[in-house]
């Protein structure tokens, strides 16, 4: 039962306002792009034991998408941020490196 | 015997006697009792039998952990199983009947199984019962099932009489147990502003405290309970709950309290019980310790018991389990047990000291009343069914011979204290194992982590590891203090209250009595008192080659029981390790999962139950259907009628009547549970090019298409009609389930990937009823309303003509009129303002009646589409089909460079020929098809069974037609037809049905576009 931050409307969701929306910041392949592109952006996912970008939306709420950067084997939350980004701004990446130094994500660091 | 005795018991008020019955016998208790303690005054020490062996098993604890007193309580619609003796009130006319026994609780038949042990070793489920195959079928699983499970079952067709309800709160400080530390850490909490909440599982305040005597600056710990008692009452920022247990403590503190309101006043009127579901800034455990049993052969007959255990019932409730008492122990603390009963009056025959060099103050005291104590002796073995009869004393570094006799009738054991960890433990808190006390206590380090990532519980007194009456309070005070100031509030600087108790010698780990005991009392040494494990059961899991204390545990059933291995935990793992050569913080501990004790359905419900389970949907239109025969039918959180039945007729006829009532004159259908979405702005058609696999920015205003939604793994989701309102606005129809979930994925796009585009999307589902007025009859009744207002809307065939929609008067109505059609018959489908839909139908209704006008249900829907071969999402589509395999092609834009699924519907697999296609399905001899029926085709699969080619999606009666029609998905569908194909029923019988067109009427589409 988390609470997360909601960016858009400022309340401290409780995680029964809350829908789950897997992992962030994929990038979409539609036609055009090969069956590894394809097959990455369907069912690759990372599964880490530590710091995941993940999709939340506000549903009963606000309705509204965000993200937040999170530790999954401690559940501490290192902030939430708009759904509006192709990647973590710098100041999420901040507060990451703070508490987790030398973290790494996919492309991101 | 176990009797009341003539002074003690705190708890109870002798002038208040109650009456109960147990097993049918009526027996007397005291207001204050537990139904164990009253029982136990009634010299009813046997309480039940163990789940495997049906052995004899009488009360062993006082409280929560008890594993053996389970008991039925009350009966008809307040019947509960399962509920521990220990922790339930004694109440006036309580009805209570023992558990796990056939015929009766003293004589039963699955006692057998105790003399068939040696045959029921540990993992005896997974080692007999593999093969062979049939015989699970027909001797162990109806064997297994009629031993299997504790309680009954309450009858299944009450209802429980009982209420339920859940509470919010939020606090900075919650404290969950009322014992003395508890008091503490919550006086010292709320003493810094902090909103405290304390809960206390029991009725009472002060945990074993009173019990154990010593004092608390100076006071004893009743004085000393009432003074804080009173301190918190009259503070503004402490709530108190008693008989309100701390449940579990999950993510960023969220902890769950479960009160037993009305347990012991069934039938006032209020809840039962009272789910709080809690969040705090920083929580408190100070859950006390649970005494651990020693492992001897023997200890589970009835009469031996925990020495602390033992001590409450004489203290709290002024009853003695025995009256010739012999005490076993490594530690201490038991000598007050024995000190107790002596003063009490009953015969303490020995203490059995393991260790060699003894007790010591405590000792001293209990050799001054006359006691004997012996160092280094152990019991070897109890002896009795039924009830302690004997005990056979050896030396305890030996292996049980040269033993001595006593005849005694109960055994007070200790083999040490272990903190109750769960509230730590249930959100990741680390253990550390403390040699001196053998036990695991929390890590003071490594606590469970909230959002901050800092430690959000904190574990106080007797749960965090100290024992002693002086450590514990100063421990109580500083864990007050640091949840305070953890919380964001400033502790006052104040002294920590003095506890004072008699010096203690060291405890002195004792896995195994006598410490080298023979395999035959090995075999007799309990560890789980109700899943009946014993010690060779864990050394046998460990020869066979498990290290695991997980997997040990669930191959012996060790810590299973519905008391979750609350008493047997620490001694099975030290069996484990001692047995595996592993020191026992190695082997380490199984996974704490809350609840710490059962609770109840009805508390997890709440108040959901009945009508406020789930919210019912009704449309304007729901109470004229209901006068009018609805036979109703769930549709998503909606009730739609399936049939609206006459008197006289049953719904199959009902269904008969509407369809081709119809199709020949004229028929209304209730589709305000359409989904209806408004998309609007500048990029709202290119957005629904995306969406859709057709073409929707090239729509007219005025005109309409019926579009195909689907997912990027290029499945069909949704589908239905839009509609272009203007140049900015589409109004898009869902399916009656799909509103709420295709708004979410409209927004979801929006919002995550295209959120540049100018496009708002609103659901107006409700702001709207809508009524399909269909039959060749349809433009008449309308155009008689028209007439009677003078004017309005033309529905001519030119004006509007089908696939167009106008805005306009029908009648005295405000109306959307769309000409589409779901029955290809002529159809106009009417939304008026949801206000106004009730009017609307009844004018239809009174204008209709000339013309034959019937309300059709969901039923008729399903049939009059299927006629058409429509297709139907979640009847044709089941996640895993694309639109080409529903021969709906023409739907799928080709001029179009992407849409959602577009991708995904290129790979190899979704244009495999051999993909299952839609086809009309008609049986031979015109009988129905069973629905989800398979079809067959030649040879069989690597299980033996016959291949299968496709399956029935749709199956329906048409009394248009006279014959049952059907679509379904067949390999190779639409090149096969004419060929007769098999489908097995699940009722022995093989349909054979001819592969045909799916459009069984009209086949032009005549009647539509009239
Ligand atoms: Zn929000």
């Amino acid at each position: 039962m988390l609470i997360l931050h909601c960016p858009y409307c400022g309340v401290d969701a409780d995680e029964t306002e809350l829908a789950a929306g897997g992992e962030a910041h994929l990038k979409r392949f539609g036609p055009g792009s090969s069956d590894d592109e394809l097959h990455g952006y369907l069912f690759t996912r990372e599964n880490p034991k530590g710091v995941h970008l993940e999709r939340w939306r506000h549903a009963s709420g606000c309705g509204k998408w965000f993200h937040a950067a999170r530790c999954t084997a401690t559940l501490e939350v290192f902030g939430t941020y708009k759904a509006q980004v192709s990647g973590p701004p710098q100041e999420i990446r901040d507060a990451i490196s703070a508490k987790r130094p030398g973290w790494s994500w996919r492309e991101f660091s | 015997m176990s009797t009341r005795l003539a002074k003690q018991g705190r708890l109870i008020d002798r002038s208040k006697q109650v009456t109960f019955t147990f097993n049918g016998t009526t027996m007397r208790g005291f207001e204050g009792d537990t139904l164990a303690s009253a029982l136990l005054a009634n010299d009813q020490m046997m309480m039940g039998r163990s789940f495997k062996y049906h052995r004899p098993r009488g009360v062993v604890a006082s409280g929560a952990e008890e594993p053996n007193a389970l008991v039925g309580l009350g009966e008809g619609a307040r019947f509960e199983p399962n509920q521990r003796a220990t922790t339930t009130e004694l109440f006036d006319g309580l009805k209570a009947a023992s558990q796990n026994h056939w015929p009766n609780l003293d004589f039963d038949i699955g006692a057998v199984n105790t003399y068939l042990s040696r045959f029921l070793p540990a993992g005896f489920y997974y080692k007999m019962f593999i093969h062979p195959a049939p015989f699970w079928k027909h001797v162990y699983e109806p064997i297994i099932r009629r031993s299997a499970g504790l309680g009954k079952a309450p009858d299944r067709e009450l209802v429980d009489a009982d209420t339920y309800e859940h509470f919010h709160v939020h606090t900075d400080v919650l404290v969950i147990g009322g014992g003395v530390a508890g008091l503490q850490a919550a006086k010292v909490a709320a003493s810094s502003g902090a909103r405290v909440l304390l809960i206390e599982q029991t009725a009472h305040w002060g945990g074993r405290a009173p019990v154990d005597g010593g004092t608390i600056d100076g006071l004893s710990p009743d004085e000393w309970v009432s003074r804080t008692l009173a301190e918190l009452e009259a503070m503004d920022n402490v709530t108190l709950r008693a008989r309100t247990m701390g449940a579990g403590v999950y993510d960023h503190g969220y902890a769950l309290g479960y009160e037993r309101v009305a347990d012991h006043t069934p039938g006032v009127p209020g809840p039962r019980h009272r789910l709080w579901r809690i969040r705090a800034k920083q929580i408190v455990s100070a859950t006390g310790a649970i005494e651990r049993p020693l492992s001897f052969a023997g200890n589970d007959v009835p009469g031996v018991m925990l020495a602390g255990a033992m001590r409450d019932y004489v203290v709290n409730w002024g009853v003695t389990p025995g009256q010739r008492v012999v005490v076993a122990t490594n530690n201490d603390d038991a000598y007050r047990t024995a000190i107790i009963l002596k003063q009490a009056g009953v015969d303490v025959l020995r203490i059995l000291d393991a260790r060699k060099e003894g007790g010591g103050a405590l000792a001293d005291e209990a050799r001054g009343l006359g006691i004997r104590v012996d160092p280094g002796k152990a019991i070897a073995k109890v002896k009795g069914g039924k009830r302690v009869k004997k005990i056979s004393i050896c030396n305890q570094d030996g292996v049980g011979g040269a033993r001595e006799e006593v005849e005694a009738d109960a055994v007070a054991m200790s083999g040490g204290w272990s903190p109750v960890v769960h509230m730590w433990s249930h959100c990741g808190g680390k253990l550390i194992w403390d040699r001196a006390n053998a036990h695991f206590r929390p890590d003071p380090d490594r606590p469970p982590l909230g959002a901050d990532g800092k430690g959000f519980v904190v574990a106080a007194g007797s749960a965090n590891g100290p024992l002693a009456l002086d450590q514990v309070m100063a421990d109580a005070d500083a864990a007050g203090k640091a949840a305070a100031k953890a919380a964001g509030f400033a502790a006052k600087r104040t002294k920590a209250p003095e506890g004072a108790a008699m010096a203690e010698n060291a405890m002195e780990a004792v896995w195994l009595m006598p410490a080298n005991a023979e395999v035959q009392l090995r075999m007799k040494s309990w560890l789980d008192f109700q899943n009946d494990v014993k010690v060779s059961d864990v050394q046998l899991a460990a020869r066979e080659g498990y290290e695991s204390v997980e997997h040990t545990k669930r191959y012996t059933t060790l810590g299973m029981a519905t008391d979750q291995g609350k008493l047997s935990n620490i001694n099975g793992l030290a069996i484990l390790a001692d047995a595996l050569n592993a020191d026992i913080p190695q082997v380490g501990t199984t996974t704490f999962r809350p609840p710490y004790t059962p609770i109840s359905m009805g508390a997890i419900g709440g108040e959901a139950r009945g009508e406020v389970f789930q919210p019912v949907r009704k449309t304007p239109i729901y109470d004229w259907s209901n006068a009018n025969g609805a036979d109703w039918e769930p549709v998503g959180q909606w009730r739609r009628p399936f049939a609206y039945v006459r008197p006289g007729e049953s719904v199959h006829d009902a269904v008969n009547r509407e369809v081709k009532n119809t199709r020949e004159n004229l028929g209304l259908l209730d589709a305000s549970t359409l989904g209806k979405l408004i998309v609007k702005g500048p990029d709202a058609g290119k957005f629904l090019d995306m969406l859709y696999t057709n073409m929707m920015s090239t729509l007219k205003p005025g005109k309409c298409r019926y579009g195909l939604m689907c997912s990027e793994n290029g499945f069909l989701i949704d589908d239905g009609v839009v509609a272009r309102i203007d140049e900015d606005t589409f109004l898009c129809h869902t399916t009656t389930g799909g509103a709420e979930r295709i708004h979410g994925h409209m927004e979801e796009w929006l919002q995550t990937e295209w959120w540049d585009w100018k496009v708002y999307v609103a659901n107006v589902t409700e702001q709207y009823a809508q009524i399909a007025v269909v039959g060749p009859k349809a433009r008449k009744v309308l155009e008689k309303l028209n007439a009677k207002a003078g004017g309005g809307m033309d529905l001519s065939a030119e004006a509007l003509p089908f696939m167009e929609w106008r805005d306009g008067r029908i009648g005295e109505f405000d109306a959307r009129a769309y000409r589409i059609s779901f029955s290809g018959e002529l159809s106009y489908e009417i939304a008026v303002p949801a206000s106004q839909g009730l009017a609307f139908w009844e004018a239809l209704v009174d204008a209709g009646k000339e013309f034959g006008v019937m309300p059709y249900g969901t039923e008729t829907l399903h049939i009059l589409r299927a006629e058409k071969g429509f297709i139907m999402i979640g009847d044709e589509t089941d996640g895993t089909v694309i639109p080409q395999d529903l021969g709906l092609g023409w739907a799928i834009s080709k001029k179009k460079d992407d849409y959602l699924g577009k991708r995904a519907q290129e790979r190899s697999h979704m244009a495999d020929r051999d993909r299952w296609k839609l086809v009309g399905l008609e049986t031979v001899d015109g009988s129905v098809l069973p629905d989800g029926a398979y079809a067959v085709g030649e040879g069989v699969n690597a299980n033996g069974q016959r291949n299968m080619i496709g399956r029935v999606t749709s199956t329906y009666y048409s009394a248009n037609l006279g014959r049952g029609i059907a679509m379904g998905l067949i390999q190779h569908g639409p090149d096969r037809m004419g060929e007769i194909v098999e489908f097995p029923g699940t009722d022995g019988k093989t349909y054979k049905a001819k592969i045909v067109d799916p459009v069984f009427y009209d086949k032009e589409g005549a009647k539509q576009n009239v």
